[in-house]
């Protein structure tokens, strides 16, 4: 059970990465990705949404939409529960905890509409499904907001090096960051097969 | 038209494929451009139903413009929005199952799309039913051929063929179909499509192709006109003599 859950995770983070691999959260990722702290800021907000959203999602998924035979709706369902629920820690994180408000609270509205949050949710329903029960699923988008954090932070240091390169005009601003983006891409490759590998 | 706006019905139409084109100018929808662009039929797939969606939500959130309390704005147009997409999803559920199983999750995050969103919020919420339907396709032409475009060579250079066909004296670089190659050849679009256009590339996606820029709590609670997590982006292009959006 716990090996599982280890490969889960580390799937999520390294082969299977959100960012890299399954291109969920670009924008973000391009957006803000300039400093490593900002970048930081980011992926605590989204793993946290993430984790509690699947949190959320998934036992309305399992005991409601699914007995109603209403599995059809989780489209719309999860959309408005994860915009409900980012509104809801906002108000909540200002009211009681103004610090983690402060340094996280930011980020929340530009989280409703980010395609990793919904995407995580209902992958993680296709994934863990019925067979591996809640612990699994929230392993699972706890390590997908990992392995956000971890491109987050290394693409900020890529692109804290590219500030002093002499690029040619055209490739300046977004599309050399495309192509650096390609580059750390390209190193993720390079953990296929690992997880499985390692933990069987 | 009751509006005293007139409306060049074509340029509206127009404006979206190659002038403000969603993803090689505007650069939104990002990832389904980088994640479905790996063989063309994806893309028409992609693009054709989220054209759907963008006419139908267009049409849908423009004739209801005048009903909808502007605080609870933005979670109407989400679920309208929503609304379409699950009826496009089960409809290629139906009759394409190959391709909802080639779009995979990709065809539901069609709600999260900034296009579609960036569209209702820009565009068919100031204007009448006629014109948004128009702006919608125009822009989700635009979107196609963006993919099209992308999933063409893609698809050509990593796997050796086009709509799934054998191009004769092809080669295949395997690298071009996995992810790394979709950052690679978007980045090499927009740095064309910059270059033709003649002006610089841009920045990155910010709050000035942001769909609620202006309107974001973030930017609000700041009482500033732009927000932190966007600031850096503001500054940066606004030192280097006020490019970017």
């Amino acid at each position: 059970m716990i090996k599982t859950l280890v490969a889960v995770f580390l799937a999520a983070i390294l082969t299977e990465n959100y960012v890299l691999c399954k291109f969920l959260g670009i924008c973000p990722f391009l957006g803000v990705s300039k400093k490593v702290n900002t970048a930081l800021g980011m992926s605590a907000a989204v793993t946290f949404v993430m984790v509690l959203a699947t949190a959320v999602t998934y036992p309305i998924y399992m005991y409601l939409l699914v007995p109603a035979d209403l599995a059809y709706l989780e489209t719309i369902v999860f959309i408005l529960v994860i915009a409900g629920l980012v509104q809801l820690v906002e108000i909540v994180l200002k009211k009681y905890i103004p610090s983690l408000y402060n340094s996280l609270g930011i980020y929340l509205p530009l989280i409703t509409t980010n395609c990793a949050v919904l995407g995580v949710t209902m992958l993680v329903i296709e994934k863990s499904g019925a067979d591996y029960g809640y612990v699994h699923a929230l392993v699972n988008s706890f390590g997908a907001g990992i392995g956000f954090l971890v491109a987050m932070v290394m693409f900020a240091g890529v692109r804290q090096r590219l500030e002093s390169c002499d690029i040619p005009k055209s490739l300046r601003g977004l599309p050399i960051t495309l192509v650096a983006a390609s580059l750390v891409s390209l190193s993720f490759l390079g953990f296929g097969g690992l997880v499985e590998n390692m933990l069987g | 038209m009751s509006e005293k706006k007139k409306y060049n019905y074509l340029k509206e139409l127009t404006k979206g494929i190659i002038k403000e084109n969603p993803v090689l100018c505007l650069v939104l929808g990002t990832c389904p451009a980088l994640a479905v662009t790996t063989a063309a039929s994806n893309a028409i797939g992609m693009g054709v139903a989220a054209t759907l969606v963008l006419i139908c939500s267009n049409a849908v959130i423009s004739a209801l413009r005048k009903v909808i309390p502007d605080k609870v704005r933005i979670p109407a147009y989400i679920t309208v929005i929503a609304a379409f997409v699950t009826i496009v999803q089960m409809v290629v559920k139906a009759f394409a199952p190959a391709i909802d199983e080639s779009l995979g999750i990709y065809l539901p995050l069609i709600v999260v799309n900034c296009i579609i969103l960036g569209r209702a919020e820009m565009y068919a919420s100031k204007n009448p039913v006629l014109p948004s339907i128009l702006d919608g396709l125009g822009m989700g032409i635009g979107f196609t051929a963006a993919l099209l475009l992308m999933g063409s060579i893609r698809e050509i250079l990593g796997n050796g063929t086009w709509f799934g066909m054998d191009l004769p004296g092809s080669i295949q670089i395997l690298i071009f179909v996995l992810p790394p190659g979709g950052f690679f050849v978007f980045g090499m679009l927009i740095a064309l499509a910059s270059k033709l256009s003649g002006k610089k590339p841009p920045k990155a996606a910010g709050c000035g192709n942001c769909p609620l820029n202006g309107k974001c709590s973030a930017q609000k609670s700041l009482g500033d006109s732009k927000c932190k997590a966007c600031e850096e982006i503001v500054s940066e292009s606004s030192g280097k003599g006020g490019e970017g959006a």
